[in-house]
């Protein structure tokens, strides 16, 4: 039978994307199987099964040990060839997407990635994502017989099953030697924050002058009992705040009850990430300021004015 | 050093607006640009020739406004340039696009080295690059916020979620950038006089040795069913006076939303 062939590097992402295949295989007729690459992944596959993997493809090689695009490709290929996959959903990360497109164009297939929801429509598969920097959400068809979907992280909830269980099929592979060489890996500094969980946030743009003015921002969350969030250049470009704090079009997705953007003009590839927001206020010195458009309270004016005496007026009742 | 520029035409996102009815985007009368990541690839190849020598072609597939938004590319340094405006490659998608580009490539000549944006600023699929070494059957780094050349090839940072790993790879190679990796120039005036005078060339899907089926709207994988922008109720008031008026204005709006504990 044609398949639905789950990967990602990331076994949380699979399990989220086995959970939802789960769904679409009833409306397709499709079986469900997931791929595992790397050095030595069998033990892995009863999670897998868990989670609805009807069959676990297993590609073993130290060739695949570090995460080779070009290598993974191939041996994602092999597996979607082996089972006559009609639709690959890979993880819409980094590693996820580049591979999702490099499988797509050996497979002749349509891709979509940083797909934010998957849907059966009129028997067909409609993804949607942000089109025009984030300024609207496209809902697409792939045309092609193969279709191949990166999905961003955690779209669907991971179901387990109450028991599991299916085959492996282990598939003997050629792979070439990789052309790319790691010499290096420096682990950034991770940070356990997620800021897509916060009920209040509390966003710093670019208006926030120096690294020490974060005091002051720290001072207003932790009288809201907020999370402090930033656009890109904060965490990207000064490194003052980790990059697990980005929200927007390439960071975090949020939906806080309230969110505070102070400095932020408020373009579209951050905006993106507050939509689901009940209460957006902003703090900006510009009147013009985007932001403005889509607050519902904003206040012009000097965020060194205004971030103190909010502070001090929330502590002192 | 031979290398090759993609850089994709895109509406300015800023002044796209929203009609308020139909929440359908307005695209007409948007200037037209470069984007962000692609003028990254852009300015990196300019610095790469001014150090080693060599050649900067700039390449770009989109509508005859391309005649006048390429000139932007030339200033800032690319040698020359190619269009690619055929009426026929109108409504392309990442597949047809990286089948067109490649075919370009090939046509530009030998190439040490593509660099392309990690994602172009409107669509942000981060498909090309890929694709395109595919097509090719070049190796891929993709996501490079650091490059600096060694013998025989070139090094690479390449900014993951969780690390940087920094790669070594042979040439040929196609590598794509973030937006960290260098502050893009702006062209000078004599530089924009100057990018009049510098090799330009605009090519077809004749040129190209495609067929109008094999490219354009027909050819692509996708089909959109809508294209919308997400529904936004916002109250938009705003608070004005002293900024201890405010500030009370706020946190009476707050309390009121039942968003703020007091
Ligand atoms: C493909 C792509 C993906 C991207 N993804 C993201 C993303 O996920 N998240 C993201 O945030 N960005 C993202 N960006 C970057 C984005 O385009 C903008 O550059 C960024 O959001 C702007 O950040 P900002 O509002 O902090 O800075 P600016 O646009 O520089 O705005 C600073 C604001 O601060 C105000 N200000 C200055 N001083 C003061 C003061 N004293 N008091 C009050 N206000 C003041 C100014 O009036 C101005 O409006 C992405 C870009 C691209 C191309
Ligand atoms: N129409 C195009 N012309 C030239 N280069 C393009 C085009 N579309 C995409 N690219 C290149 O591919 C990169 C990624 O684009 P995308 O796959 O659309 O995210 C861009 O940053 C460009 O470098």
């Amino acid at each position: 039978m044609a398949e639905i062939l789950v990967f990602s590097e990331k076994d949380e992402i699979a399990f989220e994307l086995l959970s939802k295949g789960r769904e679409l295989k009833e409306g397709l007729g499709l079986g469900l199987a997931a791929a595992l690459l790397g050095q030595e992944v069998e033990g892995r596959s009863g999670q897998y099964f868990s989670y609805g993997a009807e069959k676990v493809y297993l590609g073993e090689s130290t060739l695949l040990a570090d995460f080779y695009v070009e290598i993974y490709a191939q041996a994602l290929q092999r597996m979607a060839e082996e089972g006559g996959a009609q639709i690959l959903l890979l993880g819409s990360t980094k590693r996820g997407k580049e591979l999702a497109s490099r499988v797509a164009q050996k497979l002749g297939a349509g891709c979509i990635t940083e797909a934010i929801d998957l849907r059966l429509e009129g028997g067909g598969l409609v993804a949607d994502r942000y089109a025009l920097g984030g300024n609207t959400v496209a809902s697409q068809v792939i045309k092609t017989e193969r279709k191949v979907i990166a999905v961003m992280p955690k779209t669907f909830e991971a179901l387990p099953l109450e028991a599991g269980k299916g085959q492996t099929v282990r598939l003997e592979l050629e792979l070439p030697e990789p052309r790319v060489r790691v010499v290096e890996r420096r682990a950034k500094e991770g940070e356990a924050v997620d800021i897509e969980e916060a009920e209040t946030l509390v966003c710093i743009g670019r208006g926030l002058g120096a690294e020490e003015d974060l005091g002051m921002i720290w001072e207003l969350a932790a009288a809201l009992g907020a999370e402090v969030g930033c656009t890109k250049s904060p965490a990207s470009d000064y490194g003052w705040l980790s990059e697990e704090r980005i929200v927007g079009l390439s960071g975090k997705k949020c939906n806080p009850r309230l969110y505070l953007g102070i400095g932020i003009s408020g373009q579209i590839q951050h905006t993106v990430g507050i939509l689901g927001s009940k209460i957006i206020v902003a703090i900006n010195k510009d009147p013009q300021a985007p932001i403005f458009k889509i607050a519902d309270y904003g206040i012009v004016g000097d965020l060194y004015e205004v971030v103190p005496r909010l502070a001090e007026r929330l502590t002192t009742p | 050093m031979q290398i090759v520029v993609c850089l994709k035409q895109i509406p300015d996102l800023q002044q796209i607006r929203i009609k308020r009815d139909s929440r359908e985007p307005v695209l007409e009368g948007v200037p037209l640009l470069f984007g962000d990541m692609d003028k990254n690839a852009l300015e990196e190849a300019v610095r790469i020739v001014e150090k080693e020598g060599g050649k900067v072609t700039a390449l770009a597939l989109g509508s005859p406004k391309l005649r006048d938004t390429i000139k932007e590319a030339l200033a800032m340094g690319a040698d020359e340039a190619v269009i690619l405006t055929d009426p026929a490659f109108q409504g392309s998608d990442t597949v047809t696009t990286a089948k067109i580009l490649a075919k370009a490539i090939e046509k530009i000549g030998p190439y040490d080295l593509i660099l392309c944006g990690e994602g172009s600023t409107d669509n942000y699929s981060g498909q090309v690059p890929s694709r395109l070494a595919e097509i090719l059957g070049l190796p891929q780094v993709t996501y490079v916020r650091q490059l600096e050349f060694t013998e025989g090839g070139l090094r690479a940072t390449r900014d993951m979620e969780e690390a940087l790993e920094i790669v070594e790879v042979p040439l040929p190679v196609l590598v794509s950038v973030t937006s960290e990796i260098n502050e893009p120039r702006l062209a000078s005036m004599i530089q924009i006089l100057r990018a009049a005078k510098k090799p330009l060339q605009e090519w077809s899907a004749e040129d190209l040795g495609l067929s109008a089926a094999e490219v354009g709207k027909e050819a692509s994988s996708l089909e959109i069913i809508s294209n919308l922008a997400p529904e936004q109720e916002r109250k938009n008031v705003t608070l004005e006076g002293e900024v201890d008026e405010v500030v009370e204005q706020l946190i009476d709006a707050l309390t009121r939303e039942g968003v703020i504990a007091r």
